[in-house]
C-alpha cells in the first residue's frame, strides 16, 4: 500500500487530506456534517410541506388549492440558485425588520436554520407532487373501507393512507434527498460553510485544486452510496404486503 | 362468538327491534336520479335481500346507509338514531355519522382489505384503533374470527397473496370483529371466480341461519331465496316489488320482474 502511494506520488495529496493540521481533512468533514445537518433539516421540512400541500391539494378549497398551485409552479419554474438568493436575502430582511420592529438589533443568522428553511421551501414543492401522487395512487376502496369502519379523518390518515402511499413515493423520495444532499452546494453562494464551500477553500489555500475537488467528490459519491443502501431497505419495509414482481408472485 | 351481550343491549333487543330504517331516500349524480324514493325498514334478525338489474340503484341505496354515498334526501334512522344530515345530505355531525358506521359491517364487491396489513391486523385494525379494545383482546376475538371463515393458517398472510374467495372471506371477518349491529353485502360474490363463489355464500349463509341482521345486494337469485327473510326488487330508482322471497320470486306481480327473473335464472 504504501509501496503505491510512493510509485504514485500521492503523498503530498495523503497529506493534505490528512485531519490534523496541516492536512484540512478535518475542513472537509465539518463541511458534510453541516451539509447532512440541512440536506436532513430541508428533507424532512419539505415533507412536511409536502404532506400538507398533497392534502391540500387534494381535498382544500380553490383558494387552498390555487395558492398551491402557484408555491408549485413557481418553486419548480425558478432555478434553485436563484431561489436560495431569494428566499436567504428575503428571509433574512425580514427578520431583521422584524427585530428591529420589536426593538432588538440586528440578528445574526444561524447558517443551518437558513439553510433549512430556504431548501425545505424548494424541498417542500417537489414533495407536495411526489405525495400527491402516491395518495392518488392508493386504491381508493381502501380508503373508504376504512371510511366504512367509521375511522375519522386523521386516523384514515396515520393508519391507512400514508402506510398505503408509501410504496408508491419511496422511489421519488429518494430522489428528493439525493437531490437536497446535493443542493446544499448551492449555498456555498450565501457564504455558509458546507462542504463545497469548505473544499474550495481548502483548495484555494492550497494550491491543491484537484486534490480536494476529488476528494469531494468522493465524499458526495460515498453519501449517495450509504443513502442507496437506506432507501433499498426502507423500499422493502413500505412494499410489504405486496408481490415482488420479479419472482412473479407469491 | 356472537355480538357481545353489552353491544345488544345498548342497542334495545328484541325480535321485532328495528334496526335499519330509510324514509323515502333519493339519490341524484347530477342530473341522474339514481334513487326516487326508497323506503324500507330492517327489523333486527332480518335477512334483506335487494335484487335489481344494473344501474337499479341497489348499491347506490346499500351505500347511502352508511354515508359512503351522500342522499338526496330523506331519512336514514340506525339502530333508532336519527342520521341528521344537512341540506346536501352530508351528515350534520360527523361523529353521530362515524359512530353509526361503527355498527355497520360493510363487505365491499372487491374486498377492500388493506393491503399494507395481514389478515390478522385487518381483522384486528377497527376494533384497537377506532373502538378502543385491548390488543389482546382483538387479537384472541380476530384468530377465532379467522377460524371461523376457515383462515386461520393464513393469519399472518398479506392479502395480496390469497385468493378473492379468501380475501373475500377475511374482509367478512374484519366485518364481524366490531360486533355490528347491521351487516351490509355490497354484492361480495360479484368480483369472484365462479369456483370461488360458493366458500363465500356459504359464510353468509352461517351469519343468516344465526340470525344476523343483514341487507345484502346480490346478483345470486338462488341464494337471496334461500337466505332471504324479504326480497326488494329495485328497477330505476323505486321499489318495484317486495314481498317474502316465495312470493318474489315463484308469483311476481310486475312484468318487469318476471322479465328480470326470465333473464337472470
Amino acid at each position: 500500500m504504501s509501496h503505491l502511494v510512493e510509485t504514485l506520488g500521492l503523498a503530498s495529496s495523503l497529506q493534505l487530506l490528512s485531519l490534523s493540521p496541516p492536512g484540512w481533512g478535518a475542513n472537509l468533514l465539518r463541511g458534510l456534517v453541516n451539509s447532512l445537518q440541512i440536506a436532513f433539516g430541508a428533507f424532512g421540512f419539505g415533507l412536511v410541506i409536502g404532506l400538507f400541500g398533497a392534502y391540500g391539494k387534494l381535498y382544500g378549497g380553490p383558494v387552498v388549492r390555487d395558492l398551491l398551485a402557484v408555491y408549485t409552479t413557481v418553486i419548480r419554474a425558478v432555478p434553485e440558485l436563484v431561489l436560495i438568493l431569494i428566499l436567504y436575502y428575503i428571509g433574512t430582511d425580514l427578520i431583521n425588520q422584524m427585530a428591529a420592529a420589536l426593538g432588538y438589533g440586528r440578528v445574526e443568522i444561524n447558517g443551518v436554520v437558513a439553510g433549512i428553511w430556504v431548501l425545505g421551501i424548494v424541498q417542500g414543492a417537489y414533495a407536495t407532487e411526489i405525495l400527491r401522487g402516491a395518495i392518488l395512487a392508493v386504491p381508493p376502496g381502501q380508503i373508504e373501507a376504512a371510511r366504512a369502519y367509521g375511522m375519522p379523518p386523521f386516523m384514515l390518515m396515520r393508519r391507512v393512507t400514508i402506510p398505503a402511499m408509501m410504496s408508491f413515493a419511496i422511489p421519488g423520495l429518494a430522489n428528493l434527498w439525493l437531490i437536497a444532499t446535493k443542493d446544499t452546494a448551492l449555498l456555498a453562494v450565501v457564504g455558509f460553510n458546507e462542504l463545497t464551500l469548505e473544499t474550495k477553500q481548502a483548495a484555494g489555500s492550497t494550491r491543491a485544486y484537484f486534490t480536494f475537488f476529488l476528494a469531494a467528490g468522493a465524499i458526495y459519491l460515498a453519501v449517495t452510496l450509504i443513502s442507496g443502501v437506506a432507501f433499498k431497505r426502507i423500499e422493502r419495509w413500505a412494499r410489504k404486503g405486496q408481490p415482488s414482481l420479479r419472482s412473479g408472485g407469491a | 362468538m356472537n355480538s357481545s351481550p353489552a353491544r345488544e343491549t345498548a342497542s334495545g333487543t328484541g325480535a321485532g327491534t328495528e334496526a335499519i330504517r330509510i324514509e323515502g331516500l333519493r339519490k341524484c349524480f347530477g342530473e341522474l336520479e339514481v334513487l326516487r324514493g326508497v323506503s324500507l325498514t330492517a327489523h333486527k334478525g332480518d335477512v334483506v335481500a335487494i335484487i335489481g338489474g344494473s344501474g337499479s340503484g341497489k348499491s347506490t341505496l346499500l351505500r347511502c346507509v352508511n354515508f359512503l354515498e351522500t342522499p338526496s334526501g330523506g331519512r336514514i334512522v340506525i339502530n333508532g338514531e336519527d342520521i341528521k344530515m344537512r341540506a346536501d345530505g352530508t351528515p350534520t355531525h360527523r361523529k353521530q355519522i362515524e359512530k353509526a358506521r361503527t355498527r355497520l359491517g360493510m363487505v365491499f364487491q372487491s374486498f377492500n382489505l388493506w393491503t399494507h396489513r395481514t389478515l390478522l391486523e385487518n381483522v384486528i385494525e377497527v376494533p384497537v384503533h377506532v373502538l378502543g379494545v385491548p390488543r389482546a383482546e382483538a387479537i384472541e376475538r380476530a384468530r377465532t374470527l379467522l377460524a371461523r371463515v376457515g383462515l386461520s393458517e393464513k393469519a399472518d398472510t398479506y392479502p395480496a397473496f390469497l385468493s378473492g374467495g379468501q380475501q373475500q372471506r377475511a374482509a367478512i371477518a374484519r366485518a364481524l370483529a366490531i360486533e355490528p349491529s347491521v351487516m351490509l353485502f355490497d354484492e361480495p360474490t360479484s368480483a369472484l371466480d365462479p369456483e370461488l363463489v360458493g366458500e363465500v355464500l356459504s359464510v353468509i349463509r352461517d351469519l343468516a341461519a344465526e340470525g344476523r341482521t343483514m341487507l345484502l345486494v346480490t346478483h345470486e337469485m338462488k341464494f337471496a331465496r334461500e337466505v332471504a327473510s324479504h326480497v326488494i326488487y329495485l328497477h330505476n330508482g323505486i321499489i318495484e316489488e317486495e314481498g317474502p322471497p316465495e312470493a318474489v320470486f315463484s308469483a311476481p306481480k310486475s312484468e318487469r320482474l318476471k322479465q328480470f327473473l326470465q333473464t337472470v335464472a
